[in-house]
């Protein structure tokens, strides 16, 4: 069952054009990675996905309703946490979750709320203004969590926590898998991705260049190998082959998934001494996708 | 979906309530109290009927007019006419500036950061936010309406009954809820929560001013100042209250305005387009103190502007006060009263005085800027490089005295230069620049106060409290007849009004080692403490 859908979304921003067309499909029980260079248009997407900015044309639904129109009732059944948490610096952290909950509609269920508390380790009666960055993001995290929510969007959730938190995280959006909820994660922490979704959207300048699942996505790229032969390899002419590092006998290179079958055969008549390969990483995809890209606005 | 625009109001006004809880009371509980005491104080100071014509009497000049607004029921001054006279059209003016920061709080402010964003993504309404923020300041203003009323009428006072007492209620209540709705508007205008506080005091303030040359030279002008339509209610005396419901009907329209630039705006747009800045610091920001002198620039030139237009309306009014007391010159003989040109100068002098305290509020603003540096972890990026602390906070007070000069030298522009033009001969043009310019010293010592507040680090309160301290006593020290001592509290007080008196340089030598010997304190404190962020 589609969760979430969206087709040619764009927003123009006076004369800026932020979204330039993004489609996207979430379905049930699926763990949606969102990836993509600071200024791509990944919050902006997500704003248009929350119906708190109009787009300028192209279509949206969650749960098969309108997001603009019908925000309000799908908002009942989201969760939604954002990359920079700011909160209200007199109430305390406690309270601040307990007040998302109420404006949920949901009764506070005490149990699964201390259970994450504990968890998160935070201290929720200490006022939010006196918060640090990860803590104040643990509050977004232990509210959103504690929500029996059908859909989660986090933007970036983790900037701030430190890596056995990231990991409690990480367990979190596992159990929300396996209980057969979405979720869109947006996040630059690639390999967090990478353990996390099943589909990746990889977006630049406001168009959806790359998605599927990692699987799909890593047919269209290499794979690292590093091989170390009795004698000496002739690697020129060999199709599909970049990257060549020669150090002695051992070579590090980089085969196109498509030619894999063709250098092993060749390799394997030099007298293969080790032969390592490394699948290739959403980081490597990723690089590809955007190197050369570089550069501020000019 | 029309049903669903406000939806979560009241859980979202329960929020504000309890976020505000403790500075609405304090808000509603200051006026309340002000209101109360002042009555008291008339009743007591003049307790008779002759003696309070006797106040009237002075007052029924076009100088006092401009200050504190038109009095009706002069002939028969009443304690509740002196009360709507004297103290209703600057209550009035604070009323706006609660309504300003309180409503700032929760719509720009809010937004800036990121909060209005996670209402968002909840189940709420998409205008429940500014809803629920103009609904709350509605209960506020209210609340605050009705315990004036109640608390005036209590007193038990003769001329003070319960329909004139509600309708002194209303009249700051109505005006709260106005300048309530202006915010909202100027929340969707601009991107920042600093651009809609300077927006919206200069609406507050301007209409404070055009009220001030309306009631002296043209009554229509009035007419364009919501203070001029609340006053025109005559409390105490006519008790009329369609001033009131029509002031309550355009604060309803422009609330409906501002709403409906919420609905149609982007989340973090304004409609004030912003420009694009600068690809490389100028060679002037790039050393702390410049860098200091440019994140104060636009608040520095805005002040300046307005402590000149200020200036220069106060300024135009002298002619019609010199007028006014060339007329009742034949008075003056019978009376024993003083000549037309010192009763002028008396005037400049208190003009000069309330703006000399004026000016100090940039002032002080500018060495608080540091607070907020610290507050944001900004101060942390300056810290780290090669500077000490009293060199960093030093260059804040280097910053502070220029502010100081330029706000000072604008002011008595302001004044002289529109003063000059309109009179016709007791006072000249460095008449009036002197006596604004002999209070600077003063402004030092609040200066100096609020760089110990820095150096300690918390208390800043203390500061603005002790500056407001300073203009009741110039403001209400003739008509609440404060003892001496405790007007000798204020540094302002100590410095001689100038065309009136002959300049003092031992009392400006003594002020400004006062000054100086704070602001040593203040470095001192700053370079012993913990940096807080």
């Amino acid at each position: 069952m589609v969760v979430l859908h969206a087709e040619g979304l764009t927003k123009q921003f006076g004369k800026v054009q932020a979204l330039n067309g993004v489609n996207m499909e979430v379905k049930e029980g699926e763990v949606y990675g969102f990836i993509g260079p600071n200024g791509a248009g990944k919050s902006t997407t997500i704003r248009i996905l929350l119906g708190i900015l109009k787009a300028s044309s192209g279509r949206a639904s969650i749960f098969g309703k309108d997001v603009w129109r019908d925000a309000v009732d799908i908002h009942k059944r989201l969760a939604y946490v954002p990359g920079d948490v700011n909160l209200w610096s007199s109430l305390t952290g406690g309270e601040v979750i307990d007040f998302f909950t109420k404006m949920r509609g949901a009764e506070i269920d005490k149990k699964r709320k201390e259970n994450l508390i504990d968890r998160f380790q935070l201290d929720p009666t200490k006022k939010c203004g006196t918060y640090s960055k990860g803590n104040r993001q643990k509050v977004a995290l232990v509210s959103a969590f504690a929500a029996d929510a059908d859909l989660y969007i986090l933007d970036e959730p983790t900037s701030g926590l430190d890596p056995l938190m990231e990991r409690v995280f990480q367990e979190c959006v596992m159990e929300a898998k396996e209980q057969g909820k979405s979720v869109i994660l947006s996040s630059h922490i690639l390999s967090e991705v990478e353990r996390l979704c099943d589909t990746v959207g990889i977006i630049r300048q406001g168009e959806i260049i790359e998605s599927g699942t990692l699987q799909d996505l890593r047919h269209l790229t290499r794979t690292n190998l590093l091989i170390e032969t009795k004698t000496e390899l002739t690697l020129q002419g060999l199709p599909g082959i970049h990257d060549v590092q020669q150090d002695g006998n051992t070579y590090q290179l980089q085969v196109d998934t498509e030619h894999l079958d063709q250098v092993i055969q060749h390799v394997s008549q030099s007298g293969v001494v080790k032969l390592e390969s490394a699948p290739p990483t959403l980081e490597d995809l990723f690089m590809r996708h955007y190197e050369g890209e570089a550069g501020g606005v000019k | 979906m029309g049903s669903q625009l406000f939806l979560q109001i009241g859980k979202l006004s329960r929020l504000i309530l309890r976020r505000d809880r403790v500075r609405i009371l304090a808000w509603i509980f200051s006026f309340v109290l002000i209101s109360l005491i002042t009555v008291v104080a008339f009743d007591d100071l003049y307790s008779s009927q002759d003696e309070r014509q006797e106040i009237a009497a002075t007052m029924e000049n076009p100088a006092i007019t401009a200050l504190i607004g038109k009095g009706y029921g002069l002939d028969h001054y009443t304690v509740g006419a002196m009360m709507a006279h004297q103290m209703l059209a600057m209550t009035l003016l604070i009323v706006g500036i609660m309504s300003i920061l309180l409503v700032v709080r929760h719509t720009r402010s809010d937004e800036e950061e990121g909060r209005v964003e996670l209402i968002r993504s909840l189940p709420t309404g998409r205008l429940a936010n500014i809803g629920a923020t103009l609904w709350m300041m509605t209960l506020t203003n209210i609340a605050l309406a009705l315990i004036t009323g109640v608390g005036l009428y209590a007193l038990g006072i003769e001329s003070m009954d319960l329909n004139g007492s509600l309708l002194y209620g209303a009249a700051l209540g109505v005006t709260g809820i106005f300048f309530a709705a202006v915010t909202a508007l100027c929340a969707q205008l601009t991107e920042t929560s600093k651009g809609v506080i300077g927006l919206s005091f200069l609406i507050l303030g301007v209409s404070y001013l055009v009220r001030a040359v309306g009631d002296v030279t043209n009554e229509t002008l009035s007419w364009f100042s919501p203070f001029g339509w609340v006053l025109e209610s005559q409390v105490y005396v006519n008790d009329y209250w369609w001033p009131i419901v029509m002031t309550l009907v355009v604060a309803i329209v422009i609330a409906g305005v501002a709403l409906y630039l919420n609905a149609i705006r982007d989340l973090g747009a304004g409609f004030i387009p912003t420009k694009g800045g600068k690809r490389h610091a100028s060679r002037f920001s790039q050393h702390h103190i410049g860098l200091t002198l440019r994140l104060q620039k636009t608040s520095i030139i805005s002040w300046a502007v307005v402590l000149f237009i200020f200036g220069a309306t106060y300024g135009s009014v002298l002619g019609d006060t010199e007028a006014y007391f060339a007329e009742i010159e034949l008075m003056k003989e019978v009376m024993q009263q003083p000549g037309v040109g010192s009763m002028t100068l008396q005037f400049v002098t208190m003009i000069a005085a309330i703006m000399a305290i004026f000016s100090t509020i940039p002032v002080m603003m500018s060495v608080f800027k540091v607070k907020k540096e610290e507050k944001q972890n900004r101060i942390e990026h300056v810290l780290a490089t090669a500077i000490s602390r009293p060199k960093f906070l030093g260059h804040y007070l280097l910053v502070a005295l220029i502010t100081s000069l330029i706000m000072f030298v604008s002011g008595a522009l302001g004044l002289s230069i529109a003063g000059a033009n309109v009179i016709e001969e007791s006072v000249s043009f460095s008449d009036l620049f002197n006596a604004i310019i002999v209070y600077l010293p003063a402004s030092w010592v609040l200066l100096g106060l609020a760089l110990v507040f820095v150096g300690l680090g918390r208390f800043n309160g203390l500061a603005w409290l002790y500056l407001g301290f300073t203009f009741v006593i110039i403001y209400f020290g003739g008509i609440l007849k404060f003892p001496d001592w405790v007007k000798n509290l204020s540094p302002y007080e100590h410095i001689t009004s100038v065309p009136i008196d002959d300049f003092s340089i031992v009392s400006t030598f003594v002020i400004t080692l006062v000054a100086i010997g704070l602001m040593v304190l203040g470095l001192y404190f700053y370079r012993r403490r913990d940096i807080k962020g």
